[in-house]
């Protein structure tokens, strides 16, 4: 494409204190916790909660919440970044890893390359496995500290922190395998099937 | 799942968009009124990723609703400018007729309405929220759409409410109905409400459930969580709820 043209008199903030290699290009600071979200916020009671793992429609293991919360609990602390252009520094989170989810459900290795992991609501994401494993992502139960609020995705999200924030679906509920990579649903409305900040994957064709 | 028209993907591309009309909304609230060579075209609600580039390359990006309708040859934006802003106050207070900038889009297809899905439709508004709502009573009016529509708009003063005059005109219509209320002051004589967006305004200005109205709510987050919640509470259809939150990081 050709240079953009100069937006004259524009100057910028240019937000000291803001380091670029942890802001990926097009993204700015924000310290407040943005809330987006398609729909009403789902609020399921934690003994109506389950989580399950599927292989193409065959069921894994499924546990409760009581159970989920037995499992081996990872924290983390990360930076988030929003496709609508907003990343936020240093957040913690506490939860299940999908490796310790894989293991608990005796799963030596994944069945199957890609996810769609679903959710309370309808709302659906795809991923590869593989941008799941070796710590890479987690089922998000506590958020500095306190269990997820609802419009944050609680009671539990998925975290994928190095993808826009998308793929961190809120209220999940479950993960399936997949032969294959199909899409979710921002994916289907002309959103990236990968959504890597750093490459500014935001929509199709990025 | 709320049902929503999937369209395939395609690339959206960075295109140079060139002021050529500018419109005072409200104090803090103007709308751009732009040529975009080459717009493809969009639907009431979808947004646009507007990017500012300055003379030494330095750039900034943010995310607009779009105000206009499809049937309008010029894109409309509609910004309010935020305080700690980098890209609302450039386009609020800096911009001039003939200043060129880049956007591309459009983008979102699901916090979207068109003509032919019907209705009654219920669109529930606060502050600058009340922008891709706007698009969408914009195009049931080019569209001559006859479809049952209720706006519930709030805003914090008379002064803040964005658009009042082309409301007015096109409630005149006799189908769409148009509730303000204003949290902060109201003018002497002010018939409208007076308090925050609550179930009872929701229940009392809002279609009745069984009408099956399609909703859109659009605002702070705290309006949209509160507003969707009880509108379920109420016996609204999930599904038929479509909801898009506003913050301050929006600059």
């Amino acid at each position: 494409m050709s240079e953009p043209p100069i937006s004259r008199g524009f100057r910028g903030r240019r937000k000291s204190g803001a380091p670029a290699d942890r802001v990926p290009p097009g993204q700015h600071l924000v310290s407040d916790f943005p809330v987006l979200s398609a729909g009403p916020t789902p609020h399921t009671p934690l003994e109506e909660w389950t989580f399950t793992l599927e292989d193409g429609s065959k069921v894994l293991k499924e546990w409760t919440w009581a159970e989920f919360e037995k499992l081996p609990q990872t924290k983390i602390k990360t930076d988030i970044h929003c496709v609508t252009t907003w990343s936020k520094l240093d957040t913690n989170w506490e939860g299940v890893s999908i490796d310790d989810l894989l293991a608990a459900a005796g799963l030596s290795e994944p069945p199957a390359p890609y996810i769609v992991a679903s959710c309370d609501g309808g709302y659906t994401t795809n991923l590869p496995v593989e941008d799941l494993l070796d710590g890479k992502a987690m089922i998000a139960t506590r958020y500095e500290g306190a269990p997820l609020p609802s419009e944050h995705g609680g009671p539990a999200r998925l975290l994928v922190p190095h993808l826009y924030f998308w793929k961190s679906a809120k209220w999940v509920r479950g993960i399936e395998f997949r032969e294959t990579d199909e899409p979710g649903f921002w994916e289907a409305l002309g959103y990236h099937m990968y959504g890597d900040p750093w490459r500014e994957q935001r929509y199709a064709g990025d | 799942m709320p049902e929503t028209e999937v369209s395939a993907p395609k690339r959206v591309q960075w295109q140079t968009a060139e002021v050529r009309e500018i419109v005072e909304e409200t104090p803090r609230v103007k709308s751009l009124a732009l040529d975009v060579a080459g717009w493809p075209g969009h639907r009431a609600g979808q947004r646009v990723d507007v990017r500012l580039t300055a003379e030494d390359g330095y750039q900034a990006q943010r995310s607009y609703s779009i105000a206009s309708a499809p049937e309008t040859p010029r894109l409309m934006l509609t910004v309010e400018r935020i305080e700690e802003g980098e890209v609302s106050p450039y386009l609020t207070d800096e911009v001039r007729i003939g200043d060129q900038f880049q956007l591309r889009g459009p983008i979102g297809g699901h916090f979207v309405w068109t003509a032919d899905l019907g209705g009654p439709l219920f669109l529930v508004a606060g502050g600058s929220g009340i922008v891709p709502l706007m698009a969408m009573l914009r195009h049931r009016a080019a569209a001559k759409s006859a479809v049952e529509a209720t706006l519930l708009y709030s805003s914090r003063t008379f002064e803040d409410i964005i658009y009042r005059a082309e409301l007015d005109a096109l409630a005149k219509d006799g189908k769409l109905r148009v509730f303000h209320t204003l949290t902060r002051k109201q003018p002497a004589g002010w018939r409208g409400g007076s308090r925050r967006i609550d179930r009872n305004m929701l229940a009392e200005v809002g279609f009745r459930p069984a009408l099956r109205p399609r909703t859109f709510i659009c605002g702070p987050m705290r309006l949209v969580e509160d507003g969707a919640r009880h509108l379920l509470e109420l016996g609204y259809d999930r599904a038929l709820i479509k909801t898009e939150r506003f913050g301050p990081t929006g600059a």
